[in-house]
């Protein structure tokens, strides 16, 4: 029925939507992974943060708007010999994942440091007159006052990330958006255009809700 | 105890220098509940930072217990700031934590063991009055609780100053006074010293026994907190002390008297401590042909001593009005000419 309808076998459409999900959980994890140290460099050397260095601020605050000025499908190619040099690979599903976690550290960066930055000074300096050290500071009192809207952000971190992954196909990255464009988009298959899409928004949605309840949760 | 000499802070920003502190200088020894006053921007919140570094000194020194703490690493700051508890007007507590886990983070960063941790924040919970609230959100309390618990985590690991930033100024005037009573209690049981910072002289009034009065960056008066308060010599200082203690003639007796044309010889004497006991008015009523009457009256209790506050009109010749007032300059009782012409 499905197969008849979308011209196009399920197993390929199971296949994309797994592609999908591989390519956002692995570059999710990178990407926080990078972002989240990134985000607290940014925070602490900030003036007036907690280590005050105006110089590394200004470096790491270039890096992070260098590597996002380039728009993501440049970004794909432009770095192909760093991904071969780390996957042994510059296509496929698997060499997508370097330029998505190069393109999502860097947002995950920033709005990881404006969650950071929710977070009460007067708490910090409470933290301070306790005599806590920096590594104190930020594992008991900046980290776990910032949960809930780290999960946000984080939330919305991921949702980005699924919108490049559309663009991954330009390297032989699969994926849900992938089949959309070319299956769909060149075919002039309407329906499987549509079922794509449909099949997107709950992405999103499920996404969002799932952040969503665990913000609330760690809200209290 | 604590050492502030000859301190001075410059704050650098884009709309220009803002000097919070010049040249201030003050020593709180121990037992001390030592407050300093002035309105908000008068340097006092800057000042009190000095004590625990979370602001530097930009000249000056400011000694804790013989260290200079602007010069103390980084290892020996940490150190110091442990044996200085601090609360603060919003409380500053970890939202997303109860109120145990909230008075146990001291003790947490310190590495103690769980079951340490669990003997001494029941101890601080008992000590707070809130033994049955350890699992309750902190969001759930009320400013006076809040407060309570911020107190209990200043004071878990037995620290022998106390830092208070307005602790009582977000709160209700009920909850004040209980705020106040503990941290009386705090230092004549456990022995901390305090140090704290308000806009309000009734906190004065009602716990500290030292004061100093700030304007301006700079500390305009400061000494016993009955000295000021009987004796205020700035402007300033005595504007915060008719806040709490009145020293005017009534609106409706002063006018009735102006009607009369009666606005002379009108003496303000100020009683303090044991000559408050003293039988001043009798005394001139009977040795001098004269008669006063009494305009306004006030006894307060401040640092157990009684500071009492009398304003007389006095009647009769000039001759023996001028012998009677020879007579007040004597004695010990603080005496002024009131004039009502202002």
């Amino acid at each position: 029925m499905i197969e008849q309808l979308l011209g196009i076998s399920t197993d390929r459409l199971v296949n994309s939507a797994v592609q999908t999900v591989y390519m956002m959980g692995w570059s999710l994890f990178f990407g926080v992974l990078l972002g989240i140290p990134f985000a607290l460099l940014l925070v602490l050397t900030r003036k007036g943060g907690i280590l005050p260095r105006p110089t590394w601020n200004f470096i790491i605050n270039g890096i992070i708007n260098l590597v996002r000025s380039v728009p993501f499908v440049i970004l794909l190619v432009f770095i192909s010999p760093f991904t071969k040099f780390l996957v042994h690979t510059r296509i496929g599903t698997k060499a997508a994942i370097v330029p998505l976690t190069l393109y999502i550290a860097p947002y995950i960066a920033r709005l990881v440091e404006s969650s950071l930055l929710e977070v009460d000074s007067g708490i910090i300096e409470a933290s301070k007159a306790m005599g806590a050290t920096v590594p104190q500071i930020i594992r008991y009192f900046l980290i776990p006052e910032a949960k809930a809207s780290l999960v946000l952000a984080i939330t919305t971190g991921t949702i980005g990330l699924l919108g490049a992954t559309a663009m991954a196909g330009t390297i032989g990255g699969g994926g849900m958006g992938d089949l959309a464009l070319t299956y769909g988009y060149q075919r002039f298959n309407n329906p499987l255009m549509l079922a794509t899409v449909i099949v997107l928004i709950l992405f999103v949605q499920m996404i969002q809700s799932i952040g969503n309840r665990i913000s609330k949760k760690l809200r209290g | 105890m604590i050492r502030i000499r000859n301190v001075s802070k410059t704050f650098h920003s884009k709309e220009g220098n803002i000097e919070a502190l010049n040249n201030v200088s003050l020593e709180v020894d121990q037992g001390d509940i030592y407050g300093v006053i002035g309105f908000s921007g008068a340097g006092k919140s800057t000042l009190i930072r000095l004590v625990n570094q979370l602001e530097t000194n930009d000249s000056g020194e400011v000694e804790v217990n013989g260290v200079d703490v602007k010069k103390a690493s980084s290892k020996e700051l940490r150190k110091l700031r442990k044996n200085i508890g601090m609360i603060f007007q919003q409380f500053n507590l970890l939202d997303t934590r109860n109120v145990y886990e909230n008075i146990a983070m001291p003790l947490i960063l310190e590495g103690w063991k769980k079951e340490k941790i669990e003997a001494r924040v029941k101890e601080l919970l008992q000590f707070i009055g809130l033994e049955d609230r350890g699992k309750t959100p902190v969001n759930k309390l009320s400013g006076g609780q809040k407060q309570r618990v911020g107190i209990a985590r200043a004071l878990a690991l037995n620290p022998s100053i106390l830092l208070c930033d307005e602790a009582t100024s977000a709160l209700d005037p009920r909850t004040t006074e209980s705020i106040l009573q503990l941290l009386k209690t705090i230092n004549r049981e456990l022995g901390v010293t305090i140090l704290l910072i308000t806009h309000e002289m009734s906190v004065i009034s009602k716990i500290c026994n030292k004061v100093a009065v700030m304007e301006d960056g700079e500390i305009v008066e400061q000494g016993e907190v009955i000295d000021v308060f009987s004796n205020p010599k700035s402007e300033i200082a005595r504007n915060f002390v008719q806040t709490v203690i009145s020293d005017r003639i009534p609106e409706e007796i002063f006018n009735s008297l102006k009607k009369e044309g009666g606005l002379n010889n009108i003496i303000k004497l100020t009683f303090k401590g044991e000559n408050a006991k003293s039988a001043l008015v009798s005394e001139i009523n009977k040795e001098y042909d004269l008669k006063t009457t009494i305009l306004f009256a006030s006894v307060n209790e401040i640092q157990n001593q009684i500071l009492g506050v009398l304003i007389l009109r006095l009647k009769g010749s000039q001759e023996e009005i001028d012998k009677a007032l020879d007579y007040i300059r004597r004695t010990d009782v603080k005496m002024e000419e009131v004039n009502v012409n202002d």
